[in-house]
Parts: structure tokens; C-alpha cells; sequence
């Protein structure tokens, strides 16, 4: 397993031994009827599992990450299942594949469309940091531009490797903070 | 099978340049407009013939409407930094009706004279024969600074407007960047 258990207390069974839960009366209703948890430990739980990626795919990584949506890995289990195809709709930037110093206003661009809260993966190692181009062309690691929270390297990574990199994602998101209210506005 | 074409395409091409003899025979006599072949043979399987760039045009066309070259390849430089013409731009054209292809090399110098060094290296454009020549002579002005005569339109079409220099110049820095974005200071994904 990964990330936190559920961090909701269902007060209408017994406690276990030893924890002291509430002064909960079991088998009134089968049903909950309140529940205790913290308010970012809910947010988190719950971004976590509909993360909408856009893809912003370059280069030839996306054979992989068609390989990684398609039914054989299935991103869907992750909750990361429909590309949206509007980087307004989405919170989680794929950036597949290599990205020029031409094509870096435009990722910046798509960036900075999305609301918050947003995420970044960078898919394949062009994408985390230039890779073997180290020339006049390429961007060494688009995290010059934006911030990167998850790095999937790789020429091009297996789709397991993305399938982890995005439990990690869900782990970094479940495991953050989430304020309703954030400085920024 | 393609030996004995590249033989025939090498009798006529001769014929048809009206030179005297196979120019390998005789590297002394000096190359002039009624004697522009530099050189002729057959490298990996392919015609090369290289020219004078006063001859291009006029080979081009000839190679286009009496040997049935339809096709325009490619066009791209070479650059020899210590030689005196620096650049070698080097055409492919292809034949479909014949199935070969022949490639044309032209020396050009990169600058007529050495107290200017404004002066660009430059060679006729072959758009007027090959329409798609003009997107590929401006792949070579953007990557070697090649200079068309006549082609109207050398805006840049890999690089972007503001790019100094050349990239695949020999003199160019290989690993110098000119970023569009200016680059945030590094910070850990950790930390957000």
C-alpha cells in the first residue's frame, strides 16, 4: 500500500481494544453518522483521486504515455483517467517529451492557464533535464521555467515507472496542505 | 543494374556538359564556365558531381528536364573551418521515373573578402526550378548562414527570430543556449 489510510473514523462500530475513539454506541444505524478528520487530510483525499491531467506531449514519449493511458496499465485505477484537452479543465501538467527553447513560451503559456490547485510530471528524462541534448535547441529540464513536482526519468520510462511516479504525486498530495483561502488570493 | 545507369547518366551528364574528358584525368586544367564539373563519381551508391557554383542553376535544370530529376531532396552545408571556400552546400535531387538519385556539391567562400567580414556566402537559389526548395534553403540559412540569391523569403524556420549566429557552424559554442523564458532559480521539488 501507499499514502495514508483513509483518515475517516466511522464512530458507529465499536472501537478497537485498546483505542479510545469516541463514545460511539454501535448498530443504531448502519450508516455514518458524523465524522472526525482533519481539513486538509479530506481535501488531499479527495485531489488525490481525480487528478485531470493535460498532456502536453512533444516528442516520442507519448508512445509511452499512450501505453501508460491505454487498458493494459490504465491510469484510470489512479483516478488520472480523461485527458482533458484544455489546460483550464486540468490540475496535472504531463509535459511528455522534449521541450525547445522555441516551445518554452508556450509551455509557460499552458502553465500559467491552469488554476490552482496544479501539478507538474515531467515524463521522460528530456522533460526532467534536457537528457542527452545539451545544445542550442533543447530546454535542459523544463523545470527552468515552472515548478516540477514529480520527475519521471527514462528514455522513454517504462509505464510502470509513470504508474509510480503518480502514486508518489498522490502520496506528495495526500500528504500536503491544501488552503481553501491561499496567499495568492 | 544501377551500376550500368549510373554509367549511362555519366556519359551523358558528360556529353551534355560538354566536357572533354573525365576530370579526374586532368585536375590542371583549371575549371571555367564551359568546364564546371569539379569532380564526378559515385559515392555510396550515388552520382556526385561537384560544380562550380556558376554552373548550378543550368546543371539543375538540365538534370531536371533532360534526366528526369523531378524531385527535390534536400539541400544542407558542410562546413571545413580551415579551408579556404569554407562551405560545401550539397543538393539531392531523385528521379522517379529512374529511381536514383544524384547529389551536387558546390564550394562556396564565406566571404569574398577577408577586411569585410559582412560580406555573406552566397549561392543562386534553386527555387525558380523546385518550389519546395524554398523551405529547405531557409533551413540552411537558419543552420549555416548560407545566403540564397533570389530566394524572397530567408525568415528563420527552425530557430526563432532573435537567434545569434548559426548553431551548426563549427564556430558556434555547442552548448550555448538563447533561452525565449528566462530560467527561475533552481528549487527543490520537495519544497513547494
Amino acid at each position: 500500500m501507499y499514502g495514508k489510510q483513509l483518515p475517516i473514523v466511522d464512530v458507529t462500530r465499536p472501537a478497537p481494544a485498546g483505542a479510545s475513539a469516541g463514545s460511539a454506541t454501535p448498530g443504531k444505524h448502519a450508516t455514518f453518522e458524523y465524522l472526525t478528520t482533519r481539513k486538509d487530510e479530506l481535501v488531499g483525499w479527495a485531489r488525490k483521486f481525480s487528478l485531470f491531467p493535460y498532456p502536453f506531449v512533444t516528442a516520442c514519449c507519448a508512445m509511452e504515455f499512450m501505453a501508460v493511458s491505454a487498458s493494459n496499465y490504465d491510469t484510470d485505477r489512479f483516478g488520472a483517467a480523461l485527458p482533458r484537452f484544455s489546460p483550464r479543465q486540468a490540475d496535472l501538467l504531463m509535459v511528455v517529451g522534449t521541450v525547445t527553447q522555441k516551445q518554452a513560451p508556450i509551455l509557460l503559456k499552458v502553465y500559467e492557464q491552469m488554476c490552482e490547485p496544479k501539478w507538474v510530471m515531467a515524463f521522460g528524462v528530456c522533460a526532467t533535464s534536457g537528457g542527452f541534448y545539451q545544445n542550442y535547441a533543447s530546454l535542459p529540464g523544463i523545470d527552468r521555467i515552472i515548478p516540477v513536482d514529480i520527475y519521471v526519468p527514462g528514455c522513454p520510462p517504462r509505464p510502470e515507472m509513470v504508474i509510480d511516479g503518480i502514486m508518489r504525486l498522490q502520496e506528495k498530495i495526500a500528504n500536503g496542505r491544501h488552503p481553501i483561502i491561499n496567499d495568492r488570493f | 543494374m544501377t551500376a550500368t545507369v549510373f554509367t549511362q547518366l555519366e556519359q551523358s551528364l558528360l556529353q551534355s556538359l560538354q566536357v572533354p574528358a573525365p576530370p579526374d584525368a586532368d585536375e590542371a586544367l583549371p575549371l571555367s564556365p564551359e568546364r564546371p564539373v569539379r569532380s564526378l563519381g559515385v559515392q555510396h551508391g550515388i552520382l556526385v558531381l561537384e560544380l562550380l557554383p556558376e554552373a548550378l542553376v543550368r546543371v539543375a535544370r538540365g538534370l531536371r528536364d533532360d534526366f528526369g530529376f523531378d524531385l527535390f531532396l534536400d539541400v544542407t552545408a558542410v562546413d571545413w573551418p580551415d579551408r579556404t571556400p569554407r562551405f560545401d552546400v550539397v543538393y539531392h535531387f531523385y528521379s522517379t521515373t529512374h529511381h536514383v538519385r544524384i547529389r551536387l556539391k558546390v564550394r562556396v567562400h564565406q566571404a569574398a573578402d577577408a577586411t569585410a567580414p559582412d560580406v555573406r556566402p552566397e549561392v543562386e537559389t534553386l527555387t525558380g526550378l523546385y518550389g519546395s526548395a524554398g523551405y529547405m534553403e531557409r533551413e540552411c540559412h537558419d543552420m549555416y548562414g548560407i545566403v540564397f540569391r533570389g530566394n524572397a523569403d530567408l525568415r528563420p524556420i527552425l530557430l526563432y527570430e532573435g537567434f545569434v549566429g548559426h548553431p551548426l557552424r563549427k564556430d558556434y559554442p555547442k552548448q550555448q543556449e538563447q533561452p525565449l523564458v528566462p530560467y527561475r532559480p533552481p528549487q527543490s521539488a520537495l519544497v513547494r
